[in-house]
């Protein structure tokens, strides 16, 4: 179990170190100096230079690479171009919209797609199964964002149960904030509980054909009890390994959704950052969106190890 | 009272019926034994008895266990009986336990399921009911996973829990079919016992009559869901009637006729021959191990000889075939082919190659199913300088399939229109189209019916005869290897431990693994004619 | 053709991706008005017998403004699907040919560090480096399809290579090349192409997304995300400048999606055999 837990560990470093060199790559490319971007056309070469050192601009592409990526691990993501505020403070701010967008959508869709996956598998063939394979259907294949914009027309602007958009903020009381995000997470979660209800149906009836289900059966365990003690757990394993791949989906769908919405996320940020050309806002909201996926995968390689007894080793 | 009687069974499956007025009989403490080939109907025989059949199925007839009429019980006194009055063990032991539950778990759950008690006291009465499957608990804690465990070790689990409860009766569905032939023994040496110390009735289904012959009281012969022929299996082996029956025996104990003419001078050599693989199983956490896989292998094969090699899995005879095929590079001593170096410079010899072929066990696994029989059988052409084109190839595609008793027309076929036993027989085209000397059967016969064995096992003996050809037979079937070849190499973990000619070592073993392994492999009852495969069948049975 | 029945998804699937892409093609040669040419006096015009979906706030009609979208996604997810194929079967056939080896652990080590990156950050990223175009969501789609089509291969040809037909081929002296084309290739089309209608709608519905953002194709290039974009602040007035837009989306996506279930059931080589 050790020798496994400090593999995967082993392997998140070196992944978060690659992703980190490519994004700082990437940006790296960009024609044009920041710092006389930011002071303007009259700037005197002293103040230039004062303002590259203290953004980390001198140096050699590595210099460079090893400031910034130390000061990431200190929680230092560098001074907005724009704003001339420390980006860790607005990425700060804007996390306490995002984060708890991803969970509750992350939480809605599991906690439709485990009981709708499990009712449709165990009526295979029935009506109930031909019901919600077609609703994933739909669900699978409609665009999240005009889900959202549907929403709002039928549950904002007809029906004024929520607001059309904006955050009430975690001040103004827990359940207005979560009452703002709540169609924000609904338009998120529809695609992936659509997405987890096929897999775990899918999964749950593969699962059913095994030998071990018979042999269950042949000690007395009914159809149900055979479904719930011996198979679940095994189903679980491909389940678990597209919740991580949709981790990631729900990270970008919450960018987009966060526009509909006009909520003050990550997503709105990014898109404030890109057209005011503040990289270095860039480039730290997609470090830690990739930073955030490449940690949850490597939660779910744990929890591969909770449900299989043969990824923990022998003893 | 008979424990188990069934009576006029039919059973259809969405209109396809599959068995026909099936009927016999088991009493308490004794076995029957129930044998045929697939599609016999066998093993759905057994699961109609435990009512665990694939949905749209239509049962008649009668099913009495013990004075209660199964076929009139519901579905939730069905799992009451299933697992307290009747147990069944199946023939995948690697798949029929659940990978992520304990073995402790899964056998409690047998009694738990039954019975109300605490869990502390299924756990006591699950190492008991491991105990009797002979998996102390010193070795074999409760808290063993399947995975932990060998094919032999997890079958006897799922015989703990069949038995757990002490049922009256157990269907075992080719228990042994996927076990080496040591472990075979064993796990019937333990159902024997089972029978004998708890008087259950054991119902023994099996493709192999000589793993039946020793346990069986009683036999049933199936054929395509219909019973041939049954009785006391004493009277009956000795006094089959039914002409399939009777060709079930024959081909069983089937010895083709060959001419032999080995020759004097070795066509290839095989000397001090080392093979290691380096395990890297931890990665980069912990070091990696070495296997030495076939250690210091040394063996002749004569031109025009037939050479066995038998030996359990994982003993390196797969290692040992590509390293001979050239596939794979040997870490210490030489393989020789007619003098040359099977791999020369770090490459396998082109020349050698050409003149060695290979057919695999598993009819199945073995075509590209994209492929035309003719592209299928010419695939060895590619070693060839020049492979011959046009009506040449034309010519060469009608000869080999000929001469593995196929029609020309065949080649334009694809390989999901034959059956097992043609498939083997195109992949013996496939091996003999560039003409090799050497041929080397991995497991040829070891996946088909015993009567397609026989019928394969007389192609290759007249093949040799006709074409000169050498072989080097490869199987854990001691029956078959004795009925083909003249010498035979003993191999465990990775060593030869004892050859010789068939006959010597077979009858007078000197290893003592050898002599397990003849201990080990099951035989029909002596005087039974065709039990003994070196001896002519009978005149008297025919 | 009698394929076509074997499926009770496929036809309808079919049926609905022949709509889409005929009217993409379509559209390369007539559409009903021209979408270049602004008609402010027929702005946002509900749906009538001249214009079927209504105008759009600058007169456009909504119809014609769908059909060129088409075409946009289309091409988009179309060619990202492309780059995905091309890249990573190749990929993937050789880390398998090559499994536990070096070549074969840089190729998975790689395609995890991709998957870390969901295409709408890939968009972000190049966006912010050379601004916004179509063809920065066909490259960040299609980047985002390598490793799908690398993984997919690499695990269908791991199977593959154990079977006993692979071990005939090197016996009779084919290496990993040849084997991997001759054998592995066409074992593993079928899948390829199901999974790749798969991707295809994917693609429709990630450029629908990178548009709708603003990150994909730039006016005047039309497509379907920016016309639900440019809709949303009139949806209280004008839902039908929404609804159009968004069901094309939708019906394309799932008639791909249909498609792909369809070709699964009739090209699986299980249910065939069945068939037999």
């Amino acid at each position: 179990m050790l020798r496994y837990f400090l593999k995967r560990l082993l392997s998140l470093a070196l992944s978060l170190l690659a992703a980190s060199l490519v994004i700082f790559l990437a940006l790296e490319v960009v024609p044009g100096d920041p710092a006389a971007y930011m002071l303007g056309l009259n700037a005197q070469e002293d103040t230039l230079n004062a303002l590259r050192e203290q953004l980390g601009l001198n140096g050699t592409i590595l210099e460079r690479y090893l400031s910034w990526a130390g000061s990431l691990l200190t929680g230092d993501f560098g001074i907005s171009y724009t704003y001339r505020t420390p980006v860790s403070e607005m990425i700060g701010d804007r996390l306490w919209v995002s984060l708890p967008l991803a969970l509750y959508a992350l939480t809605l869709s599991t906690l439709i797609a485990f009981p709708a996956g499990i009712w449709a598998a165990s009526r295979r063939g029935s009506y109930v199964d031909a019901g919600v394979m077609g609703v994933t259907q739909l669900g699978v294949a409609i665009p999240n964002f005009w889900f959202a914009m549907l929403m709002v027309l039928v549950f904002a602007i007809n029906l004024r149960w929520f607001s059309a958009g904006g955050f009430a903020g975690w001040d103004a009381g827990f359940f207005a904030g979560m009452k703002s995000l709540t169609l924000p997470a609904v338009a998120l979660a529809l695609p992936q509980a659509s997405i987890l209800t096929r897999v775990m149906r899918s999964s749950l009836l593969d699962t059913l054909g095994e030998d071990f289900i018979r042999t269950a059966r042949a000690k007395g365990l009914n159809k149900g009890q055979a479904m719930w003690r011996h198979a679940l757990r095994n189903a679980l394993i491909p389940v678990l390994t597209i919740m991580g791949l949709q981790f990631s989906f729900l990270l970008a769908g919450a960018i987009i959704i966060e526009n509909v919405f006009y909520l003050p996320g990550l997503g709105r940020l990014v898109f404030q950052a890109i057209s005011a050309r503040d990289l270095i806002v860039v480039e730290s909201v997609v470090m830690l969106l990739v930073f955030a996926v490449i940690v949850v995968n490597f939660a779910v390689d744990l929890a591969y190890a909770w449900v299989d007894p043969r990824l923990r080793g022998r003893r | 009272m008979s424990l188990l009687t069934i009576n006029g069974l039919s059973l259809s499956i969405h209109g396809q019926p599959i068995l026909r007025d099936v009927s016999l009989k088991l009493e308490s403490g004794k076995v029957l034994g129930v044998i045929g080939e697939s599609g016999s109907g066998k093993s759905i025989t057994a699961f109609s008895v435990m009512q665990l059949l694939p949905n749209g199925t239509d049962c008649t007839g009668e099913i009495t266990l013990s004075g209660k009429s199964i076929l009139s019980l519901s579905e939730a006194q069905m799992c009451d009986l299933r697992g307290k009055d009747v147990g069944m063990v199946f023939q995948e032991p690697m798949t029929a336990l659940n990978p992520l539950k304990t073995i402790g778990a899964q056998v409690a759950e047998t009694i738990l399921i039954h019975e109300k008690v605490s869990r502390a006291e299924a756990r006591t009465r699950a190492a008991e009911a491991l105990r009797r499957a002979e998996l102390p608990q010193d070795r074999f804690p409760l808290s063993r996973y399947p995975h932990e465990l060998s094919g032999g070790q997890r079958q006897r689990v799922v015989i703990a829990m069949a038995i757990a409860l002490r049922p009256k009766l157990l269907i075992a569905d080719e228990p042994t079919t996927a076990l080496d032939v040591t472990t075979q023994a064993q796990i019937l040496q333990l159902l024997k016992k089972l029978v004998a110390e708890e008087g259950i009735g054991l119902m023994l289904i099996s493709h192999d009559l000589a793993v039946v012959a020793d346990l069986a009281d009683d036999l049933v012969i199936m054929r395509q869901g219909e019973v041939v022929e049954s009785g006391p299996a004493d009277d009956l082996f000795r006094n089959m009637q039914h002409p399939y029956s009777r060709a079930l025996l024959e081909a069983s104990g089937h010895v083709p006729e060959r001419s032999g003419h080995a020759e004097p001078d070795a066509l290839l050599q095989v000397r001090g021959v080392v093979r290691e693989y380096v395990s890297h199983s931890y990665g980069l956490w912990g070091s990696s191990s070495q296997f030495r896989a076939v250690n210091d292998v040394s063996f002749e094969i004569r031109r025009g000889e037939s050479l066995g090699l038998v030996g359990e899995s994982g003993c390196g005879k797969s290692t040992l075939t590509r390293a001979i095929l050239g596939l794979e590079e040997v870490q210490g001593g030489e393989i020789l082919f007619d003098g040359q170096p099977v791999f020369t410079n770090h490459h396998a010899n082109k020349a050698v190659r050409r003149r060695m072929q290979v057919v695999f066990q598993d009819p199945y696994g073995s075509f590209n199913p994209r492929w035309k029989v003719e592209r299928l059988i010419t695939e060895p052409y590619h070693l060839l300088d020049g492979p011959p084109k046009g009506t040449e190839r034309d010519g060469a595609i009608a000869d080999a399939l000929a001469s593995v008793g196929l029609k020309e027309a065949d080649r334009y076929k694809y390989i999901h229109e034959f059956s097992g036993g043609q498939r083997q027989r195109i992949a013996i085209a496939r091996a003999l189209i560039i003409k090799p000397d050497l041929i080397i059967l991995d497991e040829a016969v070891s996946a088909l019916d015993v009567s397609v064995r026989a019928q394969v096992l007389d192609l290759l003996a007249d093949l040799s005869d006709r074409l000169g050809l050498t072989y080097l037979f490869i199987s854990h079937d001691l029956s078959v290897v004795r009925s083909i070849t003249e010498r035979v190499l003993v191999m465990k973990a990775g060593q030869i431990v004892e050859q010789g000619p068939t006959a010597d070592v077979f009858d007078n073993p000197q290893h003592e693994y050898t002599r397990q392994l003849v201990a080990a492999a099951p035989v029909l009852p002596d005087d039974v004619a065709g039990g003994n495969a070196h001896e002519p069948i009978s005149g008297s049975l025919v | 053709m009698s394929l076509l029945f074997h499926s009770r998804t496929l036809l309808p699937g079919a049926i609905l991706t022949f709509i889409f892409a005929g009217a993409a093609i379509v559209s390369l040669f007539w559409v009903p008005y021209d979408t270049t040419v602004l008609d402010i006096a027929n702005k946002i015009k509900s749906p009538s017998w001249a214009h079927p979906f209504g105008t759009d706030q600058f007169g456009r009609d909504i119809l014609s403004m769908i059909m060129v979208g088409a075409r946009t996604s289309i091409a988009v997810a179309l060619v990202a699907v492309g780059i995905g194929m091309l890249a990573g079967v190749p990929l993937g056939l050789a880390a398998a040919a090559r499994k536990g080896g070096l070549l074969d652990e840089v190729i998975m080590r790689m395609n995890d560090l991709v998957f870390a990156f969901p295409s709408l950050l890939i968009a972000v990223m190049i966006t912010a480096v050379f601004g916004a175009s179509a063809l920065n969501a066909i490259i960040a789609i299609g980047i985002f399809n390598i490793p799908v089509f690398a993984r997919l291969t690499r695990g269908a040809a791991l199977s593959l290579w154990s079977r006993d037909y692979i071990m005939a081929a090197r016996v009779a002296g084919k290496g990993p090349a040849r084997i991997s084309v001759e054998h592995i290739l066409p074992n593993v089309a079928n899948l390829l192409i199901v999974q790749g209608t798969i991707q295809f709608s994917l693609g429709i519905l990630a450029e629908a997304g990178l548009s709708y953002v603003g990150l994909g194709a730039q006016p005047p290039v039309a497509s379907w995300g920016r016309m639900l974009a440019d809709s949303q602040t009139m949806i209280s007035f004008a839902p039908h400048l929404a609804l159009f837009p968004g069901l094309a989306i939708l019906l394309t996506v799932l008639g791909l999606n249909l498609l792909g279930d369809g070709l699964r059931d009739v090209l699986d080589p299980k249910l065939r055999r069945a068939r037999v």
